[in-house]
């Protein structure tokens, strides 16, 4: 699952990656014409809305690629950075941006590309651009309380305006799609050009449909996560997965031995979990499953996860997502935490030894565990429950 | 006048969007420029005045967001890649040329020092936006960030604003 970095990609690769991206940017913007100033500004005088076109298009692919990503599970959007909004900060480096933009004709990125082509304007954008962090950062006791104001968090648009992802994704569409329309109409007014602004040529058309059906495929095809949470609250669903088991007293000896290829993940409640959980007990909710940061432990090899509920049910619901989502070795308890309550736990030590040899061994087996094992959830207990710590990426200028 | 045509934008609004949407899916996060300034310049200025970014707030917040050596940032390998990058596509459609473009009133002196004066204003406007058209508005957008969408409504509110008053220049 996305973003592949730090987990898949490390440190010193992703370095190099972003050299090669940084070629393909470099690249896409020369070819779009970002090169010269001329164009640049044509879109604040009307007579050339390439930068309009370009970015907006752009804008709605990148978003509703997330967006895909996302739906289908695989790009986390809560370890993705989004830029932080600091209200008052966002605003005024705005305003001043825009009038550097008229003014110098270029933007840092287009700047560097028009540098980078022996434009003389664009390397004097780029060195004038080293006296504005100067000035920042010479300033910056009088500007940090604007810098830090007002500070909103990594919020995203549709949460600030209380409205559906999927509605603002198409309201910001549906706003590029009149934008293109309309800035075609005032260029070829300023430029006296006559022909009609909207061309169905192939080309537009088929760019067009393949972006509608793409888009179109996230209402069709269901969303990942609640259909397969749907789906696991269907028996039958659940008996289709050949869900291995591991009896109370398996469990038992393996805590007591100390197991390091043991891993309990607990299924209940996180109030639950807090009152009464095996030693070293990994609190997980199905929905956890679904995140990087959550169900990391189950991707480590090796290792037999025992998934511990109530009840066997409730554990092999779990089971059946984790091994629909590929985690493998996963075993759940047998009868559920009720079960290793009554057989281990809370055995009863005054009954009769059966007369059976094999039944006599679990005999003296339970007797010993349901000494040593309330110890070790005791010593447990002070380690505490690990909390979820989500680390977004650190992106940003 | 230019040798060769410029791509169609909408396919290349579309080709920036994928390489955005790879960016985001491998490094979780999005495209920028402004901010390898920054890292160049703190960069330099270590080099320069050691003490003066021991002692001073904004060098001792910028080492505390971005440990280790400015340059082994990101944003500055990704921004030497842009350089590259339209190097190599101003050498393949035949555009790599030494000169100035300024509006038909203007002149060399005239462009030079708005261009260098511009740069001052955009890069220090990035300060605050916590980035540029790139890092703020373009990435923003992609992953919807309320920050990174009224930057860009301001970058474009503010711009055509002021657009009357540099008419000279490019006009």
């Amino acid at each position: 699952m996305g973003p592949l970095v730090p987990d898949i990609i490390g440190n010193e690769l992703n370095l190099v990656i972003a050299l090669f991206l940084g070629m393909l940017f470099g690249a896409v913007l020369e070819q779009a014409g970002f090169s010269t100033s001329k164009k640049l500004v044509g879109l604040f005088y009307g007579y050339d809305f390439t930068v309009l076109r370009v970015f907006f298009t752009a804008g709605v692919v990148a978003m509703t690629g997330v967006i895909l990503l996302e739906h289908f599970g695989l790009l986390d959007i809560n370890l993705t950075f989004v830029n932080p909004m600091f209200l008052w900060s966002a605003i005024v480096g705005g305003l001043i941006m825009g009038l550097g933009f008229v003014i110098g004709g270029f933007c840092p990125g287009t700047g560097l590309c028009a540098a980078a082509i022996g434009k003389i304007d664009g390397i004097l954008f780029v060195l004038g651009s080293f006296i504005g962090v100067f000035i920042f950062a010479e300033g910056y006791p009088m500007f940090e309380g604007i810098y830090k104001g007002a500070n909103w968090g990594n919020v995203q648009m549709y949460q600030t305006l209380h409205i559906p992802e999927s509605l603002f994704a198409f309201l910001l569409t549906a706003v590029a799609l009149t934008a293109f329309w309309f800035t075609s109409i005032v260029e070829n007014k300023v430029n006296g050009v006559s022909k009609p602004a909207v061309r169905m040529t192939p080309y537009y058309v088929s760019l067009g449909v393949i972006g509608t059906l793409i888009a179109f495929s996230a209402f069709v095809l269901p969303e990942k996560r609640s259909s397969l949470l749907e789906k696991a609250e269907d028996i039958n669903f659940v008996n289709q997965h050949d869900i291995k088991t591991i009896s109370s007293d398996e469990l038992a000896y393996r805590i007591i031995d100390k197991e390091n290829e043991l891993q309990i993940f607990d299924f209940r409640s996180a109030k639950s979990f807090e009152k009464f959980h095996l030693p070293k007990a990994i609190s997980l909710s199905a929905n956890g499953l679904f995140e990087k940061e959550t169900s990391k432990p189950l991707l480590v090899e090796h290792k037999i996860n025992v998934f511990v509920g109530d009840n066997e049910l409730s554990e092999k619901k779990a089971a059946a997502i984790a091994l629909e989502l590929g985690f493998e070795n996963i075993r759940v308890l047998q009868g559920g935490l009720e079960a290793f309550k009554s057989q281990i736990i809370n055995f009863d030590t005054t009954q009769t030894a059966a007369a059976n040899r094999q039944l006599a061994d679990t005999f003296r087996f339970r007797a010993k565990a349901c000494k040593v094992i309330p110890q070790l959830i005791e010593q447990s207990k002070s380690i505490g429950v690990i909390k979820k710590a989500t680390k977004r990426v650190v992106g940003g200028c | 006048m230019e040798k060769t045509k410029y791509m169609n934008p909408y396919l290349a609004g579309t080709c920036l969007g994928l390489v955005l949407l790879l960016t985001i899916y491998i490094t979780g996060r999005g495209l920028g420029a402004s901010g390898a300034f920054k890292g160049f310049y703190v960069a330099a200025v270590e080099k320069v005045a050691p003490q003066h970014t021991q002692t001073q707030k904004f060098y001792t917040d910028y080492a505390q967001e971005h440990p280790g050596n400015p340059l082994m940032n990101w944003l500055v390998f990704e921004v030497i890649g842009v350089l590259l990058g339209a190097f190599i596509s101003g050498l393949v459609s035949n555009r790599l040329k030494f000169k100035m473009e300024y509006g038909p009133r203007s002149n060399a002196k005239v462009r030079a020092a708005s261009a260098l004066i511009g740069g001052a204003l955009f890069s220090l406007g990035a300060q605050f936006g916590r980035g540029c058209t790139s890092g703020a508005a373009l990435s923003g957008m992609a992953v919807m960030s309320t920050g990174g969408i009224i930057t860009m409504m301001a970058i474009f509110g503010s711009a055509y604003a002021f657009a009357y008053f540099f008419r000279k220049l490019w006009l």
